[in-house]
């Protein structure tokens, strides 16, 4: 058997199973543990087979099963099926994999729930691993913008798990409705470009597209749009201000979909469709700038929050922006080996922060402080992570890092590379500053040593969260030199200089981090002051939430006013003509006597009046 | 004596029958009205039969009266349920269908 798909339509549809089994199956579902233990076995069952999938699937070859889903006369106007090959399967790997090591996780973070909120959040979890596996391995846009919705939903369930506070609901409704201003421009961008080729389907595409089939005019605005779809999915300026509120869901939902999978879905369509945006190199310029635009802007962003999720999200933002940028450039390869090796250890710092946040109660890093004694084990894993993400070399973030530095240089995108060379900078500051604070800093609140909520009982992680982490924090250190190895030639010849310059990047964000955390040779407050405009300007994160809250605002009123014209203006015509019928017919009732001589009287009266017009002379 | 005389006979028993229909307000008194419509029609229908030599008007009228003293048992009948339970057979009390 060497026919990746069926292997892959197996990943596929297992989760598809367990999601029914939960969904069905009540009191399976209600009993929490058991419920998570069918969704776990289903999870393992799922990265089995896209495992073996991604083997069978060679470089250059794909497989394809199709099923008919809206037939048409002349051949189906839609089909749904499995695309696999070595990108997709690559991809389903880290979906399955991630999605699998979450749900064990999640198993020891969320042992506190009720058992009847732990069967729905693996219910949900399993909804999510299928979407996103259906997205992955989707052979034409509509079964992608079919599951791309429903991993929005997901998000969005899971945003909201613990829906009884506010803010969490607030923040579901926020991720939702942003993403989804994306994707009406994903949507119209998938109908016009029907339009213009006739079909949906990537490989048809490909095949127009190398054939110069395609017509070229207005194929920009498609791409566009498009590119909006991807712009909300994957929290490209100026629509990331749902990711940081994401952060409101349950940590290990935090790894598995707001940094490893579904935000990077906009890069993954981009990656898939990079012939087609090729033909549009004006897009493709605009994709790179702004990638490199919100790279440099979150990480600014994430130097000034206090809130240890946040740090990670905005530092997710950023290498987005990274991947983005790597897109934009031309070589999506590039992009896309980020893509692979962030899902890793972004998973990795996310879950080690739940397993901080798990052992102090609080997502505050000044209210944390002396951890590395506490918590070794998470120390190393979270430092692993760390290094990756700054791109120390040997770690798995600095090949695919300098990949993407590369690219955007030999795009010619120069104040783009610029732009992530800061960024990089940045990074290793910003992670470096939540380490030397968390890990190595004194406690800020003394009475946080004594119990209760504090540090003081702070304990590494149970086993069940500890061996995803030390699984994933070992991926971390090996996938970078496999890919590296497997993949000796880049597309392109990136300048000598460009690894010393990103390490330098890296190892000087360290340095002020630890001069500034660690030894306090340089003033925090200083160092803030110095750069006092971009600080207030960071803290109010760059005036874009209160933008979009006043459009937000702005929309109500309209929305109010309209209302009010609907319920008097319009609705007053029709209540009044209405009332006018029922006051005229209430007159008209009054003839009505009831009486028979009446009638006949008029009967006879009518008869008379027909006779006389009919006789009248004329 | 030609046709005429017969017509206006008929016209004014019409209208005295349409009369009584109309002002009197025992519902007997209403049913006699209507007899007396009837009657002249008939007596419309044997005139022209007679003037004109078609038999058809003959036989109508036969038909009618026939069929008059029909109506007229089944009118009655009714009056008598409605006076049992309404306990009036005045036309002006009898408005049951006012609007």
């Amino acid at each position: 058997m060497n026919d990746p798909a069926p292997l892959a339509l197996a990943a596929l549809l297992l989760p598809a199973a367990s999601f029914l089994i939960l969904s069905v199956a009540v009191p399976l579902r209600r009993s929490g543990r058991p419920g998570a233990g069918v969704s776990i076995l289903f999870s393992a069952g799922a990265l089995a087979s896209a495992v073996s999938s991604w083997a069978l699937s060679p470089p250059g070859a794909w497989s394809l099963r199709l099923w008919d889903w809206l037939p048409a006369e002349g051949g189906a106007l839609a089909s749904v099926g499995v695309l696999a090959d070595a990108q997709s399967t690559a991809m389903l790997v880290l979906v399955a994999g991630v999605s699998f090591l979450v749900q064990v996780y999640s198993l020891g973070y969320l042992a506190d729930e009720p058992p009847a909120s732990l069967g729905r959040y693996y219910a949900y979890q399993s909804l999510f691993a299928f979407s996103m596996m259906g997205l992955v391995l989707a052979p034409n846009f509509l079964q992608l913008f079919i599951c791309w919705e429903l991993v929005g939903l997901c998000s969005y369930l899971l945003i909201g798990y613990w829906y009884q506070r506010p803010e969490a609901a607030r923040a579901a409704v926020k991720a939702f409705w942003i993403t989804k201003a994306g994707d009406v421009g994903l949507l119209i961008g998938i109908v016009l470009l029907w339009r213009q080729a006739g079909t949906f389907d990537y490989i048809r595409l490909l095949q127009l597209a190398d054939s110069h089939l395609l017509p070229l005019g207005g194929l920009g605005v498609i791409t566009f749009c498009l590119y909006l779809g991807a712009v909300g999915k994957s929290a490209q300026f100026p629509l990331h201000v749902w990711l940081p509120d994401a952060m409101e869901g349950p940590t290990p939902v935090s790894a598995l979909i707001h940094a490893a999978t579904m935000v990077t879905a906009g890069v993954y369509l981009l990656t898939r469709t990079a012939w087609l945006f090729a033909l549009t190199p004006h897009v493709l310029a605009l994709i790179g700038w702004v990638g490199a635009f919100t790279a440099l802007l979150a990480a600014t962003l994430a130097c000034v929050q206090s809130d240890i999720k946040r740090v990670l999200a905005y530092s997710t933002v950023s290498q987005l922006g990274y991947m983005m940028a790597a897109i934009g450039a031309g070589y999506e390869s590039a992009g896309f080996l980020h893509l692979l090796t962030h899902g890793v250890f972004k998973a990795l710092l996310f879950l080690g922060a739940g397993a901080i946040i798990h052992a102090v109660g609080t997502n505050d890093i000044f209210a944390m402080g002396g951890l590395a004694r506490r918590m070794p084990q998470t120390l190393v894993v979270f430092l692993v992570g760390t290094l990756s993400l700054a791109g120390i070399p040997l770690f798995a973030g600095f090949f695919s890092k300098e990949q993407v530095l590369g690219a955007v240089w030999f795009g010619g995108l120069t104040v783009p590379f610029l732009m992530l060379a800061l960024a990089a900078f940045l990074t290793a500051f910003y992670m470096f500053r939540v380490i030397f604070i968390v890990f190595f800093g004194a406690p800020a609140h003394e009475a946080a040593v004594h119990g209760g909520a504090g540090t003081g009982h702070a304990h590494d992680a149970p086993l069940l969260m500890a061996i995803p982490l030390w699984i994933l924090a070992a991926l971390s250190m090996v996938i970078g030199t496999g890919f590296a190895l497997s993949h000796p030639r880049a597309e392109f010849e990136a300048p000598g200089w460009i690894t010393p310059l990103a390490v330098g990047a890296a190892l000087a964000g360290i340095l002020l981090a630890w001069l500034t955390y660690h030894r306090r040779a340089i003033d925090a407050e200083a160092l803030a002051a110095a750069f006092a405009p971009i600080r207030a300007a960071a803290l109010r994160r760059f005036w874009l939430d209160d933008l979009f809250e006043g459009i937000y605002r702005a929309i109500l009123g309209l929305a109010r006013i309209i209302g009010w014209i609907d319920r008097y203006l319009v609705d007053g015509v029709v209540n009044l003509l209405s009332a006018w019928t029922l006051q005229f017919g209430d007159r008209l009732r009054g003839i009505q006597s009831g009486l028979p001589q009446d009638y006949v009287y008029a009967i006879a009266l009518g008869a008379l009046l027909l006779i006389v017009w009919n006789q009248w002379p004329r | 004596m030609g046709l005429h005389p017969y017509l206006a006979l008929a016209a004014a028993l019409f209208s005295i029958g349409l009369f009584g229909v109309i002002s009197r307000r025992n519902t007997i008194g209403i049913l006699l009205g209507i007899e007396l419509m009837l009657n002249a029609v008939n007596i419309n229908l044997v005139a022209f039969a007679r003037f004109t030599g078609a038999v058809a008007g003959m036989v109508f009228t036969v038909f009618t009266i026939s069929i008059t003293v029909a109506e007229v048992a089944l009118g009655l009948a009714i009056v008598i349920l409605i006076f049992r339970v309404r306990h009036t057979v005045i036309a002006d009390h009898l408005d049951l269908l006012r609007g």
